[in-house]
């Protein structure tokens, strides 16, 4: 059996404003996948938004996954490298997560695999229910990274 | 020629915000305002839905705050399902409410200081932007950095202990509390391994408190001096006049220390605060009916709590309170950047009363609800990490809320932002051939020691660029500058 990396899949968003939930439910859904195929290297966690304590967080993972719904002009999803930025946002509601991964290399000196999930969305009113079009988009994401584990991919 | 300059949003507050400065030909300011869209959706939104769902929904409003709403909303319930308010319910419920709390006040405080305003104190407000952020205070002041990011963390971990979940958490319920903590989650928390024990949250507080003093020390002028305005002040008191975030009566004091409202039932809170509606900008001003609308705007928050209240109800913050108080000689204090002072010895507090509840036995034992005869109405109100918040429901025969309003701290502090930016921008940019980037930023600053969540006061969604425009008399651009 070969050596797992430690992998975190870490959505963010808020699940009141529809498909802005997008990343919530996805760490939910692995959640119980992770259970019912005894999965022992992957762990989840979620927030409304990323902020400066998560660099400690993922300070202990080998592979980090961010998970956010997107209203970017993409098909159903994308998985794309953060690379570590400094570049800091206007607001403390959405700390990017190269910078998380800046500061996690600058406090911790650790710069694990990150990556960014980004599933399309297309509502976000005041509103608990996902779209059904991106809640499609959201069960080809699932099973993307889900195949690519169960396969002990860990590299996208 | 006159000159409009835009600055659009304010870099590094929630959501978004513009301010526009008028300047005439001579390069005087004229006119000053700072424009938040306040959109009212949410009140409607929650109409028709059961009353013991709210506390639950309103932390949808926002991501930075929802605790301060879940709670506002679950005091409010408290009275709707009859178990009165505050000290009506169980010990139990009232310590594990205001161990969320306060976990949620140390938490943003902790990021307000150290991820927003440690750049501008450590740097200088003039300096490269490129270095003025919080990557800036890694590189040069990694302990300061570290600080910050477990600060965070210990209060995250205290919200997660007491509500259940990161995310739409359902510890408070109308009447009471779901849960208490379990023995190992309440060990943790207060004795857990360095950093992230009470102790060493408690040790780094009152660093902070340190750090910003010495600061104060030697940049007397622009601590005491940048956007000082006069005001009233408004905050929620404990009955017997001590500190307190959680729970109490009203109380506001005038610019001299004279009491305005004398700890009035906050159930009450119509008959004293109305909000004025102004055509040029969609957030409200509330005012004390007593002083009337030109007269009546208030500060909240950090600031006008030490005006408000007589001492504070822990050692080491109470200390500081001492100190902080004989600088003004009793005073209230009414330097804008003395609010990131009285956040601090806030964040001192707030540590002292986690490790006080986490001691408590009641946290870990006791009854869990309290429930009395229905009402149709009811108010909700704490001190929000920004100032006091009001939630105000009714409800129908069919327990459907049927009406919503809510006031949240950066409205109430509407008015004393565009003051701030009014004296900022007299002093900075008064009679200058050219607008420069510290200048701006000047404006930021004094807008971000209020530490506004635009995004609550407007429940928006998306991000903006930080835009600067300048407009002749005619309204046509002639300069743009994005940040």
């Amino acid at each position: 059996m070969k050596n797992q990396p430690k992998v975190l899949i870490y959505g963010y968003g808020n699940p009141g404003r529809q498909d802005d939930g997008l990343g919530i439910i996805f760490t939910e859904h692995i959640e119980e996948w992770i259970k019912n195929n005894k999965i022992n290297n992957v762990s989840v966690d979620s927030n409304y938004q990323l902020n400066i304590e998560d660099a400690d967080t993922i300070s202990k993972f080998d592979i980090v996954i961010f998970v956010d719904a997107t209203q970017e002009n993409i098909e159903e999803f994308t998985i794309s490298k953060v690379n570590p930025s400094p570049e800091t946002e206007f607001t403390m509601h959405s700390v990017a997560p190269s910078l998380v991964l800046y500061l996690c290399n600058d406090i911790y000196k650790k710069i694990p695999d990150t990556y960014l999930l980004h599933i399309k969305g297309y509502e976000w009113n005041f509103m608990t229910k996902i779209t059904d079009k991106a809640l499609n988009n959201f069960q080809k994401a699932f099973e993307f990274i889900t195949t690519k584990f169960l396969n002990e991919e860990y590299e996208f | 020629m006159a000159q409009k300059i835009t600055i659009e949003p304010v870099t590094r507050v929630e959501g978004h915000g513009k301010v526009t400065i008028h300047i005439d030909d001579k390069g005087n300011v004229v006119q000053t305002r700072l424009h938040i869209v306040e959109f009212r959706g949410f009140e409607r939104f929650v109409q028709g839905r059961p009353y013991w769902e709210a506390p639950v929904l309103v932390q949808r409003l926002c991501g930075i705050c929802p605790v301060s709403h879940h709670l506002a909303a679950a005091k409010a319930m408290d009275v709707i399902v009859g178990a009165g308010t505050g000290d009506g319910l169980t010990p139990t419920a009232e310590k594990m409410r205001r161990l969320m709390h306060y976990g949620q006040i140390f938490q943003s405080h902790s990021l307000h200081f150290f991820h927003l305003v440690s750049p501008d104190l450590l740097f200088g407000i003039d300096a490269d932007p490129a270095i003025r952020n919080v990557i800036g205070v890694a590189i040069k002041h990694k302990d300061l950095a570290v600080q910050g990011v477990m600060m965070r963390k210990y209060g995250q971990e205290i919200i997660l202990a007491t509500s259940g979940k990161k995310i739409h958490g359902t510890g408070a319920i109308p009447g009471g509390i779901n849960k208490h903590l379990t023995t190992e989650e309440r060990d943790k928390l207060l004795k857990g391994p360095d950093p992230l024990n009470a102790d060493k949250m408690i040790e780094w507080a009152k660093a902070a408190v340190d750090f910003f003093k010495n600061y104060h020390k030697k940049n007397k002028d622009f601590i005491d001096n940048f956007a000082k305005f006069p005001s009233n002040f408004l905050s929620l008191v404990r009955k017997d006049g001590a500190l307190d975030l959680y729970h109490g009566v009203l109380r506001a004091v005038n610019n001299e220390g004279k009491k305005i409202l004398n700890d009035v039932d906050y159930q009450d809170y119509l008959n004293y605060i109305d909000e004025e509606v102004r055509t040029w900008s969609y957030m409200k001003f509330p005012y004390l009916l007593e002083l009337g609308k030109e007269n009546g705007w208030y500060t909240v928050g950090p600031l006008a709590r030490l005006n408000t209240c007589d001492f504070i109800p822990t050692p080491l913050a109470q200390k500081e309170f001492e100190e902080y108080k004989a600088y003004t000689k009793g005073k209230p204090n009414n330097m804008s950047m003395h609010m990131h002072w009285a956040r601090l010895i806030e964040t001192l507090h707030a540590a002292e009363m986690i490790k006080q509840l986490l001691e408590d036995p009641d946290i870990v034992n006791g009854e869990l609800i309290t429930k009395g005869k229905k009402q149709y109405e009811g108010v909700g109100l704490l001190e929000a990490p920004r100032g006091t918040l009001f939630h105000h429901y009714k409800i129908n025969e069919n327990d459907q809320i049927t009406m919503a309003n809510l006031i949240v701290s950066t409205t109430n502090n509407n008015q004393p932002m565009n003051e701030a930016v009014k004296q900022v921008a007299h002093k900075y940019m008064n009679g200058k051939k050219e607008i420069t980037e510290p200048m701006m930023n000047a404006v930021e600053v004094a807008i971000r020691a209020y530490d506004p969540c635009l995004s609550c006061a407007t429940h928006a969604l998306g991000k903006m660029p930080l835009q600067f425009d300048l407009f002749d008399q005619y309204n046509n651009l002639i300069l743009q500058k994005f940040k």
